[in-house]
Parts: C-alpha cells; structure tokens; sequence
C-alpha cells in the first residue's frame, strides 16, 4: 500500500517535471535557430525531454514489480 | 586389613577434619586436592569409599564419578558425593551417575561417620 | 498495377481480417482465455486516439505550423502520468456502478438524470460527428487518390458528384455495418466488446507500421536520413520558416496540450476504450507509458515526411495532408503506397467503429430510452426488449453515421470540416468540470451539472462552431467580424473585446469559465438532495469502499419480480447467471419469492444500467418495486454510519497493532528480567557455595571437639585456629558480598576527595609488610618525582591496593618472592602496575580472575582464605573513577596487575561508564 503511494507521488513529481520542461519559459531556452547534428534544436530538445519523461515513468512503474 | 577411604576435596581444612574424623573410626584414609589427582588416585589405590566434592579445579566430582562408573575394574568402589552445592537437581544428578549416597555441606560428622560405615559394612 | 477493383478487395480483405481477429477474439472470450486480458492490447486499444487526422493531418499539421503538431501527443504524455489517480478512480467507479458511456457517468454522478445524460449525449453527437466525417473524408480521398496512381491528383470536391458516385457514402455504409457487427452482436451486460478490443489493437499496429515504413523509406530512402533531410530542406529555406511558425511561447502550445490531454480520456472513443472495455486495473500501469510512448514513435517522421512533401512538390499543388500517401505515389512505390493507404484506413476504421458504438450507446440509453420509457408508461411493454435494444443501437449507429456522411457531403473542402479536430477536442473539454469535478467534489447537483455543461456547450458552440460555419460561407462574414446584429462586444471570437488570443485558446477560456461558474454557482445555490448525496459518495469515495455503499435504499420488491425486469432486457440465461453469481458473492442462498433486501435492489438496478443507463434503470427498477424515498437526513446518517464504522475500524487496527508491540515489549522485557533472574540466581547459589564451605570446616571441628574430649592439646590448638581462620573467611566474605551488592546497585558511599597516589602506594605497602615478611618476598617501589594527585575515593583506592598486594604475596615463591610496585604519569592519566614472580596466569584466566568466584587454579591451594570477590570489587572500583583494571603476563616470570586512573578523575566522568547504572548481579567484569 504505502509502495503504491510513493508510486503515484513519483508520478506526480514526473508530471510536474514535464510541465516544467515544456511549458515552462525554460523551453523556449531551445526555441533558437541552432542546429545540433543537424537537427533543429527546439525539435531534439522536445524529443529528448518526451523520450526521458516515458522511461522515467516506465522506470517508475516497472520499479513497482 | 582395614578398609581404604580416599577424601577428594580442594577444601584444605575440610580436607583435614574429614580425615581425621575417619581415622579415628580406623579406616585408613588419603587426600587428593583435586579431581585429576582424585581419578588418578582412585585407579592406582583402589580405595573401597571415595569423598567426593563436586566444585573442584581441572576435573570436577561429577566427571570423576563418571570416570570411575564407567571402569568395569572399579565397580566395587563406593562414592559419597560431598559438596556444599545442595539443590536437589545436583543431588539427582549424582545419584544418577552413580554415587552411591549424597551428603550436604555442612554435615554432622556423626552422621558421615555412620554413613560411611553403612556403605562399608556388608563388604565381605 | 494498382486500380478500383484491387483497392476495393484489399480494402475489403483488410477489413475481413479485422472481422476474423474480433470474431477469433470474441470466441476465445466465450471459452474464458481472453486474448485482450493483457496490458499492452489495453495500451494499443488506447491508440485509438491516433486517428486519420494524425495520420495524414499531422504531416499536414508540420507543414502548416512546424513544431505544432507536437501538443497534441505531448499533452497526454503528461497527462497518462495522472492516471494512476485519475483513470484509475474513473475505472473503479464505472465498474461498480456499470456505467457504460461518459453521459451515464455524468448522469449517474448528479442523481441519475435523464435530462444530464440527453445533455451529455447532444454535446458529444454535436462535438465528435464532424470528427467522423473527417474520417469519411480521408477514407474516401486516400481512396480516389490510390485510384490515380501513378498519377498524382488531388480529389475534387465530393459536392460536385452525385451521391451514389461518391465513395465516402459507401465507406460510411460499409462502417455502419461493419460496426453493427462488430459492437451489436450481442448485449453484454457490462457492455464490453473483447473482439473489438483485439481489432482496435491490431489497427493500432498497422497505422504504426505503415507510417513508420513510409517514413523510413522517406528517410532513408529517399534521403541520407534525418540531418540530410533537415540539411536539404534549410538550403531550400523551408524548415526556417516551418520552425518560426509556431513557438512554444505560442498560447496554442499549452492550449493544445491541455484540450489534448482531457480529450484523451474524455472522448467518447477513448472513454469507451480506457474505462468501459477495461479489463483489468492493473493494465493501467503499463498504459501510463507505453501509450505514450506508441504517440512519440508514431511521430517520429511526421516531421521528415511533411519536409520531404514540399522538396517533392514544391508548387503547393499537393495537400500536405495527403504527403504520407502521394511520396510513395511519386516514387513509384506500389506495395508501400497501398500499405501506406491501409495505414490510413486502419486509424480512420478503428476511430470511426469505436466512436460511433460509444455515440450510439448514449444515444439509446440518454435519449431513445427516456422516449421509449414514456411510451411504454401507456402503452404495453414488448416482452422482449433485448430485441428492442439492440435495434435501437443498430439504428442509432446507422444514424450517427449517416449524419456524419451528410456533414461530410455538406462541408466539403470547407474549413469547418479541415480544422474539427480541435474543435472537437474543445466540445468534449465541456465535460472535464462535471466528471473529473464530480469525482473529487461532493457538492455538484444536477442543476449545476446542467448549467455548466449547458453554459460551456452554448459558449462553445457560440464562439467555434458558428464561426467555423461563418468560414464555410454558410453565415455571413460580418456576424463573425462585426458580431451579431453588429454588437462589437459579442462578436463571437472577442468576445466581450477579449481580442489577441486564437480562437481555440478563447473558446476554451470563456467556454470553461461559463461551465465551471455555472456549474459550481448553481451547485451551490442548494445543498444537494438525498439522491444526489448518495451518488456523490459513491464515486467520491470510490477509492475507499471495498463494495458499493448499501442501504441506500428502502422499500418493498421482490427477488423474483427484479429478476423478471432485468430478463426482459439481458435475456434470461445471462440474469440466472449474474444473480447466482451474485448470492454465491454474498454468501447466501436466495428464495426468488421473498423480498428483496437494499443490496440485491443495488446489484439488479446495477445490472440494468450495464444496459439502458443509469437514469433508466432507476425508473425501471421503480416501476417493480415499491420505493419510499430516503430523506436527505436518513442518507446523510447513513453515510456517516458508514464513515464511523470505517474510521472504527481503522482505530481498531491502529489498536491492535499497539497491543502487539507493546506485547512485544513485554516479552522482551520478561526475557530480560529472567536473564537477570537466572544471573542473581547463578549469584545465589555461588555465594551459598562460599559460605558453606567455611561453616563446614567450622562445624566439623567444633563437633569432634565437643563429641571427644581425648583429643590432644596441639590438635585442638590447631582445630581452634582453623575455626577462628574460617570465622575470618566468612567474615570477610559476608562483607565483600555486600560491598560488591552496594556498588553494583549504585548504593555505594563514595567519599570523593584529593588522592595522592605515591602516598596511597607508600601506605599500602607498609600496611601489608608483615604478610611480605612472613613470606620472605621482598617489595620494590618505583615512584618517581612528580604530582600525582587523583581526584577519588581513598579509602577504596586503599583497598584495591591492598588487594592487589596480598594477592601478589599469594603466588610469590615462599623465600625469594619479589613484587615490584611501579607508579609513572601518562597524557592523560596515570599509571600503577603490581609486578610478582609467581606462576603467572594462564591467558585464558586473564578476564576469568574478574568474575566473582571465579579463582585461578590453585587458588585455594595456596590461599585458602581467598573470597573470589577482590578481584571484582577491585575492578569496579577503578572502573568507578573512570579507570580500568587489567592483568598481563610479564615476559620473564609472573602476573602484572595495572591500573589506570585519569587525571583529576571525578565520579562525573565515571558515571557514564562505571558500573553504578548497570543493574546488580549482570556485570560479569
């Protein structure tokens, strides 16, 4: 039960790390015409943060196992 | 020939009225200080009684009483446990390694004169 | 070569396919090995969510705003990291209840309403029928587009032709059936469909797969990968201005990701999905992120393809919308232009088959029902209403559909049809306040819920349907510029002058403050009646009750009359069975002619709303049952019953677990005391053991010298002395044991003054002088110049020295024994060693010689006057003033006893580790 709970409370700290990250003045940080492998930054950066907040919460879940 | 008592005891001045006591009586009588000395004593001597105190250095009463019931050689050798240790469960557990009678600390000496005796008399 | 007939069999053997996986699934679910009882089919059903718009619209999105499709996936990849609260409170309140559509969940919060539920039904009709027709419209244009190949043309508008040439009209038609299949083929009283689930996860494969190749080939294919794409497509300036055209600052950026994240599980579709053809909880756990992550890959070339699209076709000839299909097409690639048009088949199949069931259940349970239960209130009942039912659902799901086709056919290339994803989104945003509210918030009342949702559908309506309407040409452009009958403050995107937000942002800003004011205005404006207050705890506190609140019912029915109902509805077979089932939950038989208690009343009404809704089941049940009405009063203390016997319940567990520790602090404290117990009984016996053997000699002596009086004169001298020397053991023995029982128990005197240590020695030698001469040992003293004052008791002091001297004496060869006693200054205290010449003491005797009565070898023998308890005593006095007392072999020959003692020592320090705070008899040195 108290697993479950620290569970959800991760989950939460996820969700607010990720409206952070994206909604956050800090992404417009990488909103900038650079390219980083030739990739428009503002893109990886979104990408990157998207891919992190999934294997975090899979982390999360799968640590519940 | 009078009859041999062996007094094992670590108790110097316990040692010595219980040997004069039984000298008096007229059996010939020795002291071990010790159990080591005691067992040894008792296999060399053959004596026909041993006094045994329990609380010893090195070996103690129960272990020489053990010693000696387990020697088919030494079955005739009776043995008083002596001892000032006088819970019930010592005494049980004397008895039960074979001494033959259990007197407590402190003891009227008629009444281990008479003891002795008693184990001592129907020897042929 | 691609042509018509090809494209239609395969169309219709991909759809066979789907048909074969439900029916294989639905088959196996009928022999209880469910294919779909698994948490990534739940995880891929949730894509539903990607539908034609994301297929084909994304890349169209990309081409439009760059960076702007991404909120849409975004948003619910936040969101999923709420459900393990909120989905899942969802879910445990749909199952308990039996709720089957957002409009019963609703409807079944605020009292059971038939008005809530039609409400609800109209909004989500109104909202997501564009968003069907959309998907009509990429069917068909994905069709006529395939048809051309290997030429590219665009479809012209679908209005110009005749309606039986039109190929969305057979799509729809096919759909409906298609659908009827698939969701009416029976009436399931929990309104599950497993065989739908199963096809609706495969679709969710295929849509992945086929973008995914498009995009690979597209990438790599066509292109040297990403950062050659992206390098090509910024020397041809497109991607400049693609990433200028939207920037996360945007208000859309938040907006989107909001309105796409409760529509995730707010639309109809994905309500269905995530909480009605729920299987299992737990399956929520892997959704969380496997869901999005399904949205991050399947997005992963969007932003590719829509470059590619425009190196492609520079002129803007081709829709953007259409790249995903028209890049195979232009590169002459057959297999993968058919796959890639199977994938948009998959995702406009999957959304229109699963939307249009959970339409078409809203419809007949919140507005065909409610007419037909009029109807019936008059007329005779048919006596087999399954029937009835599902017609209804087949008809309404022909219905929606064809309406769907109609806006379709009406709307056109029009803008009210390209942009209805977010307005679609928007409609069902109307639903948030009251559901997730509703699931949080006790007060909501039906009259609020009506307002609110009443208020968001009307601003909704106001500020992004009709505008779109106006777009289309089909209102005048001035009712949107000037407002209505040219009132400036409410023209219908500024409205009340709030200009300078898109249109999305404002409808969402006025839609929901007019739906949550209203809907907590009006909640407020009374306290909520007995029903409603029932309803509300049942979901509030979902997460509490292990099974729903009974007793919130009072009246007369019957077992067998309830049964009868429920039969007429869900056929009789399936009612023998959950009723069996039920009674064998509770435990207890049932005889179909009593009557029935509260909680059987709750399963049959239960039962019913599985299929014809909440509302509807209520009156139904009504109808057989003889029902007084609970006062707000009763409900309310039934309530806080059920509330006290929880928190009684849950005092009693706190209880019961302090009852077990303080147990188990009892038994260790028990354990502990017997331990001491045992110690003082060891202690006992040791000390009875040391006065008896002294009594002994004494009385063995004094007996021969009283029973003979011939005993010579030099014999009884020295039967005397060993008396007198045996009174003296004992004696001193009685002394040492209450000595050390004083200083164990803390009760000692201590007396703390100033000690000189050299002088202490120096007296301690002269007061056992004679015992050395009559040994014939001899004493040597090393005390050096210096200060050597100690802060302790002296009399004690005394006697540790003269313990250790006379013990010294003892072991010291009669005639040629040598002690030295040795004094010298440390750091921090001093030093006081005894040296002897004797044996020595064996190395496992060293810690013995502490603990009382516990002599070394030999002893006796040499000193039968000994106690066995200096040694200890000793030990705890030096430990007392915070010093410690030890014994070592010297090298040559003999025992070293020493002593520290710190300077200027006080009990102070000591108190922390001397010996007087440990309890008597458990200090074994």
């Amino acid at each position: 039960m108290r697993r479950a709970i620290l569970t959800s409370q991760r989950l939460l700290a996820v969700f607010l790390t990720g409206m952070l990250l994206l909604f956050s003045p800090i992404v417009s940080l990488f909103d900038r015409p650079v390219f980083w492998f030739g990739i428009p930054l503002i893109y990886l950066y979104l990408f990157t943060v998207w891919a992190i907040l999934i294997a975090a919460m899979a982390l999360i879940i799968g640590g519940k196992k | 020939m009078s009859q041999h008592i062996l007094i094992v005891d670590d108790e110097k001045n316990i040692a010595i009225s219980v040997d004069y006591l039984l000298r008096r009586e007229g059996y010939e009588v020795s002291v071990a200080h010790d159990g080591e000395e005691g067992l040894r004593r008792i296999r060399d001597d053959r004596p026909d009684l041993v006094l045994l105190d329990i609380m010893m250095p090195k070996l103690n009463g129960f272990q020489v009483c053990e010693a000696v019931r387990q020697d088919p050689e030494l079955a005739g050798v009776r043995i008083v446990m002596l001892t000032a240790k006088g819970r019930d469960a010592e005494k049980e557990k004397g008895l039960a390694l074979g001494a033959d009678a259990y007197i407590t600390k402190p003891f009227a000496t008629r009444e281990l004169v008479s003891q002795v005796k008693a184990l001592l008399q129907p020897t042929t | 070569m691609l042509g018509g007939p090809l494209i239609v069999v395969t169309s219709f053997l991909y759809l066979g396919l789907l048909f074969a996986i439900a029916y294989w699934a639905d088959r196996r679910a009928d022999q209880g090995r469910s294919v779909i009882a698994h948490p990534t089919v739940y995880a891929l059903s949730l894509a539903v969510y990607c539908t034609a718009w994301t297929y084909y619209g994304s890349v169209g999105r990309a081409v439009q705003s760059g960076i702007g499709f991404l909120p849409i996936y975004l948003g619910p990849t936040l969101g999923a990291a709420l459900w393990v609260f909120l989905l899942l409170k969802m879910i445990r309140v749909s199952k308990s209840q039996r709720i089957t559509s957002i409009a019963d969940f609703i409807s079944s919060r605020h009292g059971k309403s038939h008005l809530l539920g039609g409400l609800v039904t109209v909004i989500a009709v109104v909202g997501v029928v564009p968003y069907i027709a959309l998907q009509l419209k990429a069917v068909s244009n994905s069709f006529t587009i395939l048809m051309h190949y290997p030429d590219i043309t665009m479809p012209g508008s679908a209005t110009a032709l005749p309606i039986w040439q039109d190929t969305a009209l057979y799509v729809a038609l096919l759909l409906a059936l298609f659908t009827i299949l698939f969701g009416t083929r029976h009436l399931d009283a929990s309104e599950r469909h497993e065989g739908l689930v199963a096809a609706i996860a495969f679709e969710s494969i295929v849509k992945l797969v086929a973008l995914t190749a498009v995009g690979l080939f597209v990438t790599f294919g066509l292109y040297g990968g990403f950062a050659d794409i992206m390098q090509q497509a910024q020397e041809a300036g497109l991607l400049q201005s693609m990433m200028n055209a939207t920037s996360v600052s945007d208000q859309n950026w938040f907006t989107f990701s909001f309105l796409a994240a409760m529509a995730v599980i707010l639309l109809p579709r994905q309500f269905q999905v995530a909480v009605v053809e729920n299987s299992s909880e737990r399956h929520i756990s892997r959704a969380v992120w496997l869901f999005p992550l399904y949205l991050l890959l399947i997005n992963i070339f969007v932003l590719p393809i829509a470059l590619a699209g425009q190196l492609a076709f520079p002129d803007g000839r081709v829709d953007a919308d259409t790249f995903v299909l028209t890049l195979p097409i232009a590169h002459g690639q057959e297999l993968l232009a058919m796959f890639s048009y199977l994938g948009g088949l998959s995702a406009a199949t999957g959304m229109v088959i699963v939307e249009t069931i959970a339409l078409s259940t809203m419809v007949c349970n919140d507005l065909v029902m409610p007419v037909l239960l009029r109807h019936w209130r008059t007329r005779s009942v048919p006596a087999d209403l399954t029937a009835v039912l599902l017609r209804v659902r087949r008809g309404a799901i022909f219905g929606i559909l064809l309406l769907g086709y109609t806006y379709f056919h009406v709307a056109g290339e029009a803008y009210a049809l390209v942009s209805i994803g977010l307005i679609s989104f928007a409609a069902v945003a109307q639903f948030a306040p009251t559901m997730i509210g509703g699931l949080y918030w006790r007060g909501g009342t039906q009259a609020g819920a009506l307002a609110g949702l009443g208020a968001g559908f009307t601003v909704w309506l106001y500020t992004l349907l009709l505008p779109s309407f106006a777009k289309s040409g089909w209102l005048p452009m001035a009712f949107l510029e000037s407002g209505p009958f040219g009132i400036h403050l409410l023209a219908p995107q500024a409205l009340f002058g709030l200009e300078g937000m898109n249109e999305i942002s404002h409808t969402l800003f006025w839609s929901l403050t007019a739906n949550i004011g209203a809907y907590l205005m009006v909640s407020l404006l009374r306290p909520p009646n007995a029903e409603e207050t029932a309803q509300a705890s049942l979901f509030v506190d979902a997460m509490k009750y292990d099974r729903p609140a009974i007793g919130l019912w009072r009246g007369n029915a019957e077992v067998a009359e309830l049964k009868r109902l429920a039969s007429r509805f869900l056929g009789r077979d399936k009612v023998d069975t959950a009723f069996a089932e039920f009674s064998r939950n509770r435990g207890t038989g049932y005889n179909p002619a009593q009557p029935a208690d509260a909680e059987t009343v709750h399963f049959a009404e239960t039962l019913l709303t599985g299929a014809i809704g909440s509302a509807s089941a209520r009156v139904m049940v009504a109808s057989v049952a003889q029902e007084e009405p609970l006062g707000l009063e009763e409900v309310m203390g039934i309530l806080d019953e059920a509330s006290r016997i929880r928190a009684y319940s849950k005092e009693l567990e706190q209880k019961s677990r302090e009852l077990e520790a303080a147990t188990a602090e009892l038994r260790e404290a028990n354990t502990r005391l017997q331990e001491l117990d045992q110690l003082k009984d060891d202690f006992m016996s040791s000390v009875t053991h040391e006065l008896r053997t002294p009594l002994t000699s004494i009385r063995a002596f004094s007996e021969m010298l009283l029973d003979d009086p011939r005993i010579k004169l030099d014999d009884r001298m020295r039967f005397l002395g060993i008396i007198v020397g045996e009174t003296e053991r004992l004696t001193r023995l009685v002394n040492q044991v209450l000595d050390l029982a004083r200083i164990e128990s803390g009760r000692g005197e201590w007396t703390t003054g100033e000690v000189d240590l050299a002088e202490l020695i120096r007296q301690s030698i002269e007061t056992t002088g004679q015992l050395f001469r009559d040994k014939g040992a001899e004493v040597e003293t090393r005390i050096p110049e210096g200060d050597f004052r100690v802060s302790a008791d002296r009399d004690r002091l005394l006697q540790v020295m003269l313990n250790l001297l006379s013990n010294a004496v003892k072991f010291v060869p009669s005639g040629n024994g040598r002690i030295a006693v040795t004094l010298s200054g440390g750091e921090t205290d001093f030093l006081v060693s005894v040296a002897d010449n004797g044996p020595g003491i064996a190395a496992g005797q060293q810690e013995l010689i502490f603990e009382k009565f516990q002599r070394g070898d030999g002893d006796n023998l040499a000193n039968p006057m000994g106690t066995g308890l200096g040694l200890p005593i000793s030990r705890q006095i030096i430990e007392h003033f915070g010093g410690h007392l030890w014994v070592e072999n010297q090298p040559g020959k003999g025992a070293i006893f020493s002593f520290r003692m710190p300077k200027g020592s006080s009990t102070l320090s000591a108190s922390e580790t001397g010996p007087s705070d440990e309890p008597a008899y458990s200090d074994r040195g």
